[in-house]
């Protein structure tokens, strides 16, 4: 079944920008939310200790979570925007391969991850693989 | 960097944010292409696209995902949980080749064996950045301060 409304072709600077919204919002997003769950702690602990109220409190109750959360729900409608102007085979592999190197660049500065040489090897060949799979 | 294995239970949640996310954008997709184009000029038509059926299903789905990601993070560092995402993508490949039959190129298969290697390389790796304690940081003060005395004498 083809779709009534199929995507049309936008323009090389408003496809970029599209993908690059989406990249800046999610990275944002993803980098204050691992943030706030390090600050709160292991959930599975909390859980058996407080039990599933008490792990969500946890999580509610802390503002880093919502600050992340704001910018996910930001790279959520980019992505929804994204998907009404680009096709699906453009906009996942591209928004995907290329979060996840800005991403491990951004835990590395602000999370202070220990992002080693096997870590930067997996966001290389992953980033590839991505691509190779959108293709 | 202290070397923190997963349990079971730990490697299931990582399946479920590598499930939930592929088939919860599947069905966005589905759902946003099947609507008239969006302007910027109109974003409120945004917001009443979440209330038709493909897209509540794929948010339904992306809540899923969410949950085990956030649940992920709590004991994992985000850069060993994010590859688990990425692989979302292989077990769609999959399920497209053996479920539906769809016949996938050689350069989707390399696709798929570097994401997999790639996955595997962190996975075998430690999931968490060991931080130092109070107590660690002050026992290796006190061996850095032993060892100076040694020297010293």
């Amino acid at each position: 079944m083809t779709a009534p409304f199929p995507a049309a072709h936008s323009g090389f600077w408003a496809t970029t920008g599209m993908i690059a919204a989406i990249i800046l919002t999610s990275t944002i997003g993803e980098v204050l939310t691992a943030a706030a769950m390090k600050s709160i702690g292991d959930l599975d602990e909390i859980r058996a200790h407080s039990g599933m109220k008490g792990a969500i409190r946890a999580v509610v109750t802390c503002p880093l979570f919502f600050a992340g959360v704001s910018f996910l729900a930001l790279g959520f409608f980019s992505l929804l925007f994204a998907l009404n102007h680009l096709e699906l085979s453009l906009v996942a592999p591209a928004s995907a391969s290329l979060t996840l190197v800005t991403n491990a660049i951004a835990a590395k500065i602000f999370l202070h991850e220990n992002v080693d040489h096997r870590r930067w090897t997996a966001a290389v060949l992953v980033c590839v693989g991505v691509y190779f799979l959108a293709h | 960097m202290a070397h923190h294995t997963l349990t079971l239970r730990q490697y299931g949640i990582l399946g479920l944010v590598a499930l939930c996310a592929p088939l919860g954008d599947t069905c966005l997709s589905r759902g946003m292409t099947s609507l008239p184009h969006i302007s910027l000029a109109h974003p409120g038509s945004l917001v009443a696209a979440v209330f038709t059926p493909w897209i509540a299903l794929g948010i339904a789905l992306l809540i899923g995902f969410f949950a085990s990601y956030l649940t992920a993070l709590s004991w994992a560092d985000l850069t060993f949980v994010l590859p688990a995402t990425a692989f979302g993508n292989v077990i769609v490949a999959l399920f497209a080749r053996f479920w539906l039959h769809e016949a996938i190129s050689v350069q989707r298969w390399i696709g798929i064996g570097l994401i997999t290697i790639g996955v595997g390389f962190v996975a075998n790796g430690p999931s968490l950045t060991e931080r130092p304690t109070p107590e660690s940081a002050e026992k290796a003060a006190r061996v850095e301060e032993a060892v100076e005395e040694g020297q010293a004498r």
